[in-house]
């Protein structure tokens, strides 16, 4: 269905960090324009949402330009999805910034370049010509490079030297593969790529193109052996830009692969394998990298990376039932991960550092508030019946109709150590208390309430739809499986960009 | 002709690793410059390289004829555009740390690996 609803998610930002940069110097009238940006965001996700989830795939023909040779935005249930979970996101942290992010960091333009994330955000999910897609990762990368330097700290520098060098190099490798596939293929379209690989007889260049593909957005992601840059990088800005980097940016790269593999390259038993060895390497080093780590933030991190495997093991099953449970963990993770950091930024706020072995008795000193975080923590773990137990259910049921038991063993070792990770940081911080307690405190003591709701009220929000991931488990599910059925079958997906506008064969 | 570039492409790709597996963080820019610019030209190879023809077919005439493919120019542009941003960030980000880090040495650079206390 042609629509040109598919811009606004795009525009709405662009307008807001406009707006926002006519305010450079009134940090705190940005807040609240950025908080309307975000609060529109949503509302104009909302309906591409509904209508996404109908079934049909929405495009829009940009100019006017019919769809091999113009570039189009597509939206499936896919991308409706993570479109939607993007604003939700957006919104949380832009109100957890109002009352974490220092005026001083807001007046060297923090709102406005939040804004031109989600627009980089918005853009890749909406993407439907491989070229554009590079196009809005360079928005992402070049937004969150100014974002994690911001500040200027020393770790925070030494984070971004290795963030910025690897990013650039993912990108160079992207476009090495589009620029290799347009000398194989001469077009730029997923959809007429999608046809026209399945019709080529150079298959070895394009599984090496795969290849290529592969490295590229893996960096981006954090696969096995390309994640190094991220535990190192991650955890030195402060925390809402953190939460947005870990909730969404690897998780682009993520819907990146999904997107280009199960439209062009999958059915390759070589990639699949590939594929299948990453995701449990991911899985099981990832949670390695949790249990020795002592930094909250850090130990996040790591799980971030651990998570990422859930995905590509989906992806690499690339049954129904796999793919399904892939797009679930995804959405799942997308909300809680940001939580994590959100919560990992507020014990910041309260106890004024972030080893557990230092930061104690939050149980006895805020009972509640401390419930609220396990909830959140155990909700990444997959404690039943929080989010992340049912994605974890189908992949597993696909890798048992699969036979592949290495992923089997990925998952639950994987799942094992995370609860670990979480286990610790809730014995070592929460419960214990120690008489020789360093008495330390950080900002939250000296806070207004308002300011402490602006903290705690993401969280929650976060949090509610994470239960409603959870416990709604039979709706997000069914909508799992619609995501799944259209990106098995990328015919639908073909028609639906080039089946309307489609010309007539040129003869060459 | 495409020999040529090939070769060029290929030397421009190989320096390009080669520098940033070097540990200075100058020689670090140095190779992702050469490396973006490696891709830009491999663009620039991949479109067919046609000398003397135009990029608009007139009209009447049959797409048989050669002609050159106007799209890895308009590519290519964006590429160097987004390129010269990211460069330009990524010079001031090497100074900035040469400044605060105040070392050029990469190995040098790992507060971030080491536990916060």
């Amino acid at each position: 269905m042609n629509t040109n609803l598919l811009i606004l998610p795009i525009i709405m930002p662009l307008i807001t960090a406009i707006v926002l940069l006519f305010f450079w110097f009134r940090p705190n009238r940005q807040k609240y324009i950025s908080l309307v940006g975000h609060i529109l965001s949503v509302l104009v996700a909302i309906p591409i949402f509904l209508e996404a989830m109908k079934g049909t795939i929405l495009t829009m023909a940009v100019g006017n330009w019919a769809a091999p040779f113009g570039i189009v935005y597509v939206c499936d249930a896919f991308s409706g999805a993570l479109v939607l979970l993007t604003s939700l996101v957006g919104l949380a942290v832009g109100i957890y910034s109002n009352a974490a992010i220092q005026s001083k960091r807001a007046s060297y333009g923090y709102f406005p370049l939040v804004h031109f994330l989600l627009m980089g955000l918005y853009g890749s999910f909406l993407a439907g010509d491989i070229f554009n897609l590079y196009v809005w990762f360079e928005v992402i990368i070049i937004a969150s490079f100014v974002l994690i330097t911001l500040g200027g700290e020393k770790a925070q520098l030494e984070g971004a030297v290795k963030y910025v060098t690897m990013n650039l190099l993912a990108s160079v490798i992207f476009l090495t593969g589009i620029a290799v596939l347009y000398g194989i293929l001469g077009t730029l379209n997923l959809a007429d790529l999608s046809l026209k690989v399945s019709e080529s007889p150079h298959r070895a260049l394009i599984n090496a193109t795969a290849i290529l593909f592969l490295v590229g957005f893996g960096i981006k992601s954090a696969i096995f052996p390309l994640y190094f840059w991220l535990p190192d990088s991650y955890h030195t800005p402060p925390t809402p830009i953190s939460a947005i980097f870990g909730g969404l940016l690897t998780k682009v790269g993520v819907y990146a692969l999904i997107r280009i593999f199960s439209l062009l390259f999958i059915g390759d038993p070589f990639i699949r394998d590939l594929l299948s060895w990453i995701a449990v390497l991911t899985m099981i080093s990832g949670a390695f990298g949790a249990i020795v780590s002592y930094n909250l933030r850090k130990i996040f991190s790591y799980l971030i990376v651990s998570h990422i495997g859930f995905m590509i093991a989906g992806l690499a099953l690339f049954s129904p039932i796999a793919i399904a449970g892939a797009a679930y963990y995804m959405m799942h993770d997308i909300i809680a991960k940001t939580n994590l950091f959100l919560v990992g930024g507020t014990i910041y706020k309260i106890k004024g550092q972030l080893h557990i072995d230092r930061v104690k008795g939050l149980f006895s000193q805020y009972p509640y508030l401390s419930i609220v975080f396990a909830l959140a923590m155990f909700s990444v773990v997959g404690t039943p019946p929080l989010s992340g137990f049912w994605p974890k259910i189908m992949l597993l049921k696909g890798s048992f109709a699969m036979d592949n038991m290495w992923i089997i063993v990925g998952i639950l070792l994987a799942t094992f150590l995370t609860l670990w990770a979480m286990v610790r940081i809730w014995s070592k911080s929460f419960w214990s208390t120690e008489a020789n307690e360093e008495k330390t405190t950080g900002r939250y003591q000296e806070m207004t309430t308002s300011q402490r709701r602006l903290l705690i009220g993401p969280i929650l929000f976060l949090l509610a739809i994470s239960l409603f991931l959870g416990f709604g488990a039979g709706y997000v599910s069914q909508m799992c499986s619609l995501i799944a059925d259209q990106l098995m079958d990328s015919d639908t997906y073909v028609n639906a960009v080039l089946g309307i506008t489609n010309l007539p064969e040129i003869q060459n | 002709m495409e020999l040529l570039l090939a070769i060029s492409i290929g030397l421009l790709y190989a320096a390009g690793i080669f520098m940033i597996l070097r540990r200075s963080l100058v020689r670090l820019i140095l190779g992702l410059i050469l490396l973006g610019n490696g891709a830009n030209l491999l663009i620039f190879l991949l479109g067919r390289i046609e000398k003397g023809k135009p990029p608009v077919i007139p009209e009447g005439s049959t797409i048989l004829e050669a002609y050159a493919d106007p799209l890895p120019q308009a590519l290519i542009l964006t590429a160097i555009v987004i390129s010269f941003g990211l460069q330009a960030f990524a010079i001031i980000l090497v100074k900035r740390a040469y400044r605060v880090v105040k070392t050029d040495d990469i190995d040098e650079m790992n507060t971030t690996e080491e536990e916060l206390v």
